[in-house]
């Protein structure tokens, strides 16, 4: 990508401190009694993309809250930047930027005057803000909009606008919670190719998702919880291989649905129902290949194994908010 | 602003929350002036001049300038209660500025702080107007008005203090009409901002003594009149009292409330 002086600024290779960005041990929380997260253990390296996936309710916003010292935890020790949680948060929080799940951009103001006041938090003056503020809306790709009022913005701008907002103080780390939720393919693509730049300038990020092709492309590590507790925790290439078979077969044809059962005597094939689709988990393609060439005409869909499999091989397929 | 150094006093951070109220306090100046001092200054003008000319005078001075003093102390304590329930509650709850200002540095007491901060301030403001409309009206007997400033703003703050401890209880907005119908509508109507304390039973004028609005009157009727008010520092007192420990209230109600 090519980038002008200005945005140049923006992207900055961070400086290095201490090697791990996050160090998270035997963290725990309870609410009245209830284990929301369960002696949870994890470090991300700095320059890292890592990720939290896990269903409604597993706990991925605890965890979240927890690292910005918004919830103490009942148990464990957090390390953020090599600042002690959440005793040292106000520092930790100078060096952090934050893309919230719920939009706080705030309604009141103009595009420029969010960046300004925002950075007016950090401690960053206008006059010393207003020479970035050119730069962070390149970056947003919301240049000739600085006068604009936050309702007169499209969704994916306005997220688009939280991030460069969440890069006033030149974070060394950046949260993310579900960043491009809600965001049409054209918007997600465009937040996507801005976190890569950012990760290219050594800058360190922690994203909950729920869409595992998100998690797959960004991240170079992810980790699922679920009720709390950690299930597993990997490279997305890892996890894949660890837990799915490589190769999968989606039916939705009433013939092969009903005739599918035959497939599972075959070595290294997992068979798995879903309302009306089934779904063939082989770890090599060629005896379920040889097996539908005997069903000539039918339709049936083949993909590689990918993180949303592992993902319900771990977590399960119930619906969590029932 | 230093940042990242060790934390001393409470609040230290509070000045941009205050900053960020005022810049969108200055958007929408014009009818945010009109509803909080056009209310009270046609209160004024209505009530002094339609009771002024059937009660005459209240002990030295005129019923518009008596009821002038009294306007002043009750639009203080209305604007910051407003400013304090119902906006901040918009930010915390509806527009969650709060929310965004806590990924930074600032902790909750820098927000609660700023805006108690700012709701005082809001009560200055409106106060200086009527001031200045009441010294227009030739209602002020002396340069010892100028000095109900630094009162109003004190009564704002404690008043603001007190309504955030509401705020962090309030679940929604409807909330607030407990507060305005069962604590501040008795106190603007028993604190003798309309008429003598002295007119209402015994029991009533002592329990009203363990409000600030009775103090906020006894300290400004006199600095309006002219003249300079008697026990200043036990008035003085307890409106500082209710600031700093409904202040210290609000704060630990409001990390309790936030930081679950």
């Amino acid at each position: 990508m090519e980038c002008s002086q200005g945005l140049a600024r923006v992207l900055i290779p961070a400086v290095a401190g201490a090697s791990k960005a996050v160090i998270v041990e035997g963290l725990e929380k309870r609410y009245a009694g209830r284990m929301v997260v369960d002696d949870i253990s994890f470090s991300i390296d700095r320059g890292e993309c890592f990720g939290l996936l896990g269903p409604n309710g597993a706990g991925k916003t605890t965890v979240l809250r927890m690292l910005l010292a918004h919830t103490p935890p009942s148990a464990g020790r957090i390390e953020v930047l090599g600042y002690s949680m959440p005793g040292e948060a106000r520092a930790a929080r100078a060096r952090i930027g934050v893309v919230a799940q719920e939009d706080n951009l705030d309604p009141d103001f103009t595009v420029l005057e969010n960046l300004l006041s925002y950075a007016r938090y950090f401690g960053i003056k206008p006059r010393a803000m207003r020479r970035g503020t050119s730069a962070l809306l390149e970056f947003a790709a919301l240049e000739g909009r600085e006068g604009a009022r936050i309702h007169e913005l499209s969704g994916g701008m306005q997220r688009r606008l939280t991030l460069a907002r969440a890069l006033v103080n030149d974070p060394r780390l950046l949260v993310l919670d579900e960043p491009t939720t809600g965001l049409d393919p054209q918007a997600r693509q465009l937040i996507w190719q801005r976190l890569r730049s950012l990760l290219a300038s050594g800058r360190t990020l922690f994203l909950t998702t729920h869409y595992m092709e998100e998690a797959e492309r960004l991240c170079d590590r992810v980790a699922i919880i679920d009720g709390g507790r950690l299930v597993a925790i990997g490279s997305p290439h890892a996890l894949i291989g660890e837990h799915v078979e490589a190769h999968v077969f989606e039916f939705t044809a009433p013939d092969l649905v009903s005739r599918a059962a035959d497939l599972a005597r075959l070595e290294g094939v997992h068979i798995e129902r879903v309302g009306e689709t089934t779904l063939v988990y082989a770890r090599s393609p060629e005896p379920v290949r040889a097996w539908l060439s005997g069903c000539a005409g039918e339709q049936y869909w083949y993909r590689p194994g990918n993180l949303e499999d592992v993902f319900f091989r771990l977590t399960g397929r119930d619906l969590r908010d029932r | 602003m230093p940042l990242g150094g060790r934390y001393s006093i409470p609040g230290r951070y509070a000045w941009p929350v205050w900053l960020r109220n005022f810049h969108v306090w200055r958007k929408l100046m014009v009818p945010s002036l009109l509803g909080n001092f056009g209310e009270p200054v046609l209160y004024l003008l209505a009530l002094g001049y339609g009771f002024g000319r059937m009660v005459g005078r209240v002990g030295q001075i005129s019923y518009i300038e008596f009821l002038a003093s009294g306007i002043l102390c009750s639009s203080a304590m209305t604007a910051a209660s407003f400013e304090a329930m119902y906006s901040a509650y918009t930010r915390l709850n509806v527009q969650h500025t709060w929310a965004a200002m806590l990924a930074t540095p600032l902790g909750v007491e820098d927000v609660v702080i700023g805006e108690i901060l700012w709701a005082g301030s809001k009560a200055l403001i409106n106060t200086t107007a009527i001031l200045i409309v009441a010294a227009a009206l030739g209602l002020v007997g002396g340069w010892t008005a100028l000095l109900a400033l630094p009162v109003a703003l004190a009564t704002g703050l404690a008043f603001a203090a007190l309504a955030m401890i509401v705020t962090a209880f309030a679940p929604s907005y409807d909330f607030f009409m407990y507060y305005f119908t069962l604590v501040l509508t008795p106190l603007l109507l028993l604190s003798g901002v309309f008429f003598p304390l002295a007119e209402l039973p015994h029991g009533v004028v002592l329990t009203m003594q363990f409000f600030p609005l009775v103090h906020a009157i006894a300290l400004i009727r006199p600095l309006l009149a002219g003249t300079v008010p008697q026990q200043a520092w036990l008035h003085g007192g307890v409106i500082l009292a209710y600031l700093l420990v409904a202040g210290g209230v609000a704060v630990w109600l409001f990390r309790r409330r936030i930081l679950r």
